[in-house]
């Protein structure tokens, strides 16, 4: 049903992913003195894919999407993002990374700053944006993640999933070509997973091109074109949840995809 | 202008130096004494004696070590009181080192947990041993790292004795620049004494606190100098 | 002369040195902020070379005793053919030994923030400045208003060292009242006491309310008010 759903989306949107290409990653490594964290990792998103990355803790998800935007400097390889190369010493990387999201295990909203102040910084200091400009583009988005009534509030004044939410309207207030998710999930009490994915999946659903390191295999399963299993710094598989859940190539991927359903169960319905 | 500095300078500065380090001593310890009976005031004193302990640690906290020391050896005299030079630094210093002292030690005492003292107190220890054997020990050498602190601190305020007259490594710097008219050389080789003894003591002290570390007791959080 | 009658017609001198000694605290202080927050980012995210030189002009500045640092800046400027006026000279060498103290405190502030909240700066594409602007130091100041009010005391207190090069701030002026008024030295200077004491208590009060209305959920800061400045 869900692959029933998706398919209908993409008659709608009426383009074929293949040729639209928007982030594209090449034999990337990243070496942390004597271990090598991303041992060669090749992959690519199309415009209005979401893919999500499981694997192991420590296997280097976090390295891998950190290096995307050069949070963390790869070692060697490349990344494009649309025709530019992020590891290109002389881009700008300030804009680029103006361009991509990225919502974090623990949200890191800005302490000092009230949830308003918090989405649309951005928009003005980066992007030169002006403030009644900001501010309206800050409500809305906030008032998409169910927020418009705790503008005013401090992060410390919300539960965890309302920061996680906002943190998620912080970045789409930049307006991205793509979103990097980091367990956005993780650090949140059970009862707060769902509201998180339920705005990422409108999100998938509307288009946005995703990238998600996620154990929640209920999202993946909903919204996800591909998922990719990282063990050891290598992408060991990487295909439709379906092909991975019913057809693994590796027994390690068959094996660690039971554990995940077991720990995490899926919560989404 | 060329820089001028003369070996003869040195048996001078030496002497001075050693009323620097006496005066140091002499009042850290004092102030060390006066310290740990204030913050027992203040921590386990009943009303009059926690309210004295603590205007006694506001005002000496509150004003300037030269004034205090101008009141003691300028201000004395008015009522009779003379006091020598050196003594009324001492007097002055430990005065003032014994109310931040204080200070250290309450914060301290108030890290260890409630229950030590009730621990000791049901084995039928009185409040006087429990404090003696139990609370101080544990708060002395928690209170290290500011300890060195205030040390170094007090070293390099003994120099304000200078301006009440006691022979110190200021002093005698002084008096070498008033013969040889190169004041600035002259309190060069008296800055780069302290910097010099300051470093040293420092790293000392570092290892002094790693050294009576106890495992488990306290953080280790030291006030950088 | 009675007593009242002293402290009457001391008044005016006292005010005009408890003025000086007021505006040399602020410029002390103001000269130590800037030079301070400088010295702090350059230790935290400055290259190895700029966080050793913020380092090393750190140490020497604690290093020395204040009062040997007002005779090395005030007679070190003569030998080098500068004229410095005494109170330029005291700005200097007080300001940049506050600045050492001062760097101290915004340093151990900006690295209890979480490292997280640079890297969400950075990858909004803020670029390093910007991230130290408008989400470091904001934070970063916040939590060092408690531990700054013992610089503020430190600062206040030392200004009476400006005495010895001959700045007429408020003990040199309890001086000359001394030296008029023959015999009462001791009320002069425990009025002085007084003073000082006052503008103590006051400062302290006013960063305490300070910190109070620039306080945000989340912000508990960690007082302890033990560091001797
Ligand atoms: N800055 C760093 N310096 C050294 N090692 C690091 C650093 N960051 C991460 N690592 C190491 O890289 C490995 C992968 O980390 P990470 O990408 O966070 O894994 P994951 O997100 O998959 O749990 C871990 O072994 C971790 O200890
Ligand atoms: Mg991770």
């Amino acid at each position: 049903m869900f692959q029933v759903l998706k398919q209908k989306e993409m008659d709608l949107k009426g383009f074929d992913m293949s040729n639209n290409i928007i982030l594209r990653v090449e034999d990337l490594h990243k070496v942390y003195g004597a271990l090598e964290v991303l041992k060669g990792v090749t992959f690519s998103l199309s415009k209005g894919e979401s893919k999500v990355i499981i694997g192991p803790s420590g296997t280097g998800k976090s390295t891998l999407l950190r290096c995307i935007n050069r949070l963390t400097q790869p070692s060697s390889g490349r990344v494009w993002l649309d025709d530019v190369e992020v590891t290109d010493h002389k881009a700008n990387i300030n804009q680029i990374r103006a361009s991509i999201g990225m919502v974090f295990q623990d949200f890191n909203l800005f302490s000092h700053l009230q949830i308003l102040d918090n989405v649309r910084i951005g928009p003005m200091k980066v992007k030169g944006m002006s403030k009644e400009e900001a501010t309206k583009l800050a409500m809305e988005e906030l008032a998409n993640v169910g927020l418009a009534d705790k503008v005013k509030a401090y992060p410390a004044e919300l539960s965890g999933g309302q920061q996680q939410r906002a943190s998620i309207a912080r970045a789409l207030a930049m307006n991205p070509k793509l979103i990097l998710f980091d367990e956005p999930t993780s650090a949140l009490d059970p009862e707060l997973i769902g509201e998180v994915l339920t705005v990422m999946i409108n999100l998938a659903k509307d288009g946005m091109t995703m990238l998600v390191v996620s154990h929640e295999m209920g999202f993946a399963r909903s919204v996800a074109d591909e998922i990719i299993f990282l063990e050891n710094g290598v992408i060991l598989e990487e295909g439709p949840p379906n092909q991975l859940f019913l057809h693994p190539k590796h027994n390690r991927t068959a094996e660690f995809l039971h554990k995940i359903t077991e720990l995490y169960g899926e919560t989404v319905k | 202008m060329s820089l001028v500095f003369s070996w003869g300078w040195l048996p001078l500065l030496g002497k001075g130096a050693l009323v620097t380090f006496e005066l140091t001593v002499l009042s850290i310890s004092i102030g060390l004494f006066l310290g740990i009976l204030l913050s027992l005031g203040r921590v386990y004193g009943n009303k009059p004696v926690y309210l004295l302990s603590s205007f006694y640690v506001q005002v000496f906290r509150g004003t300037p070590l030269l004034t205090q020391l101008f009141i003691l050896y300028f201000g004395l005299p008015s009522v009779g009181i003379m006091l020598p030079p050196f003594l009324a630094a001492v007097i002055g210093m430990g005065l003032n080192s014994g109310a931040y002292q204080a200070e250290y030690f309450r914060g301290s005492i108030q890290t260890i947990r409630g229950g030590q003292m009730v621990a000791a107190r049901a084995l039928g220890m009185s409040q006087w041993q429990a404090i003696k054997y139990i609370i101080l020990p544990q708060a002395l050498r928690l209170a290290i790292p500011s300890w060195s602190n205030e040390l170094i601190y007090l070293l390099k305020y003994s120099s304000i004795a200078y301006m009440i007259q006691v022979p110190e490594l200021m002093f005698e710097g002084r008096v070498i620049a008033s013969q040889t008219f190169r004041t600035f050389e002259v309190f060069l080789v008296v800055a780069l004494m302290y910097l010099a003894v300051v470093i040293v003591l420092s790293q000392l002290l570092g290892a002094l606190e790693r050294r009576f570390k106890i495992p488990g007791l306290g953080r280790s959080g030291r006030i950088l100098t | 002369m009675g007593l009242l009658n002293l402290i009457w017609s001391s008044f005016p001198a006292l005010l005009r040195g408890t003025v000086v000694t007021l505006e040399l605290t602020l410029a002390f202080l103001s000269l130590g902020l800037i030079i301070g927050i400088s010295l702090a980012l350059s230790r935290v995210y400055g290259g190895q070379v700029l966080a050793k030189l913020a380092s090393g002009f750190e140490q020497i500045f604690r290093g020395i005793p204040a009062l040997v640092l007002l005779f090395l800046f005030y007679f070190g400027a003569a030998e080098f053919g500068i004229n410095l006026s005494v109170v330029t000279a005291a700005i200097l060498a007080m300001g940049l030994r506050s600045s050492a103290y001062q760097s101290q405190i915004f340093r151990g502030a900006i690295q209890s923030i979480s490292s997280g909240q640079m890297m969400a700066a950075r990858a909004l594409g803020m670029n390093l400045y910007k991230a130290a602007r408008y989400i470091i130091l904001p934070q970063a100041l916040r939590f060092s208003i408690a531990p700054w009010s013992n610089e503020y005391a430190g600062v206040l207190k030392d200004t009476s060292l400006c005495y010895a090069i001959g700045v007429v701030e408020l003990m040199r002026q309890g001086r000359y009242i001394v030296a008029r008024t023959f015999g009462h030295s001791l009320l002069i200077y425990i009025l002085i006491a007084v003073i000082y004491f006052i503008l103590v208590y006051i400062g302290l009060k006013g960063l305490r309310l300070l910190e109070i209305r620039l306080h945000v959920p989340g912000f508990e800061t960690k007082r302890n008010g033990l560091e001797r400045i």
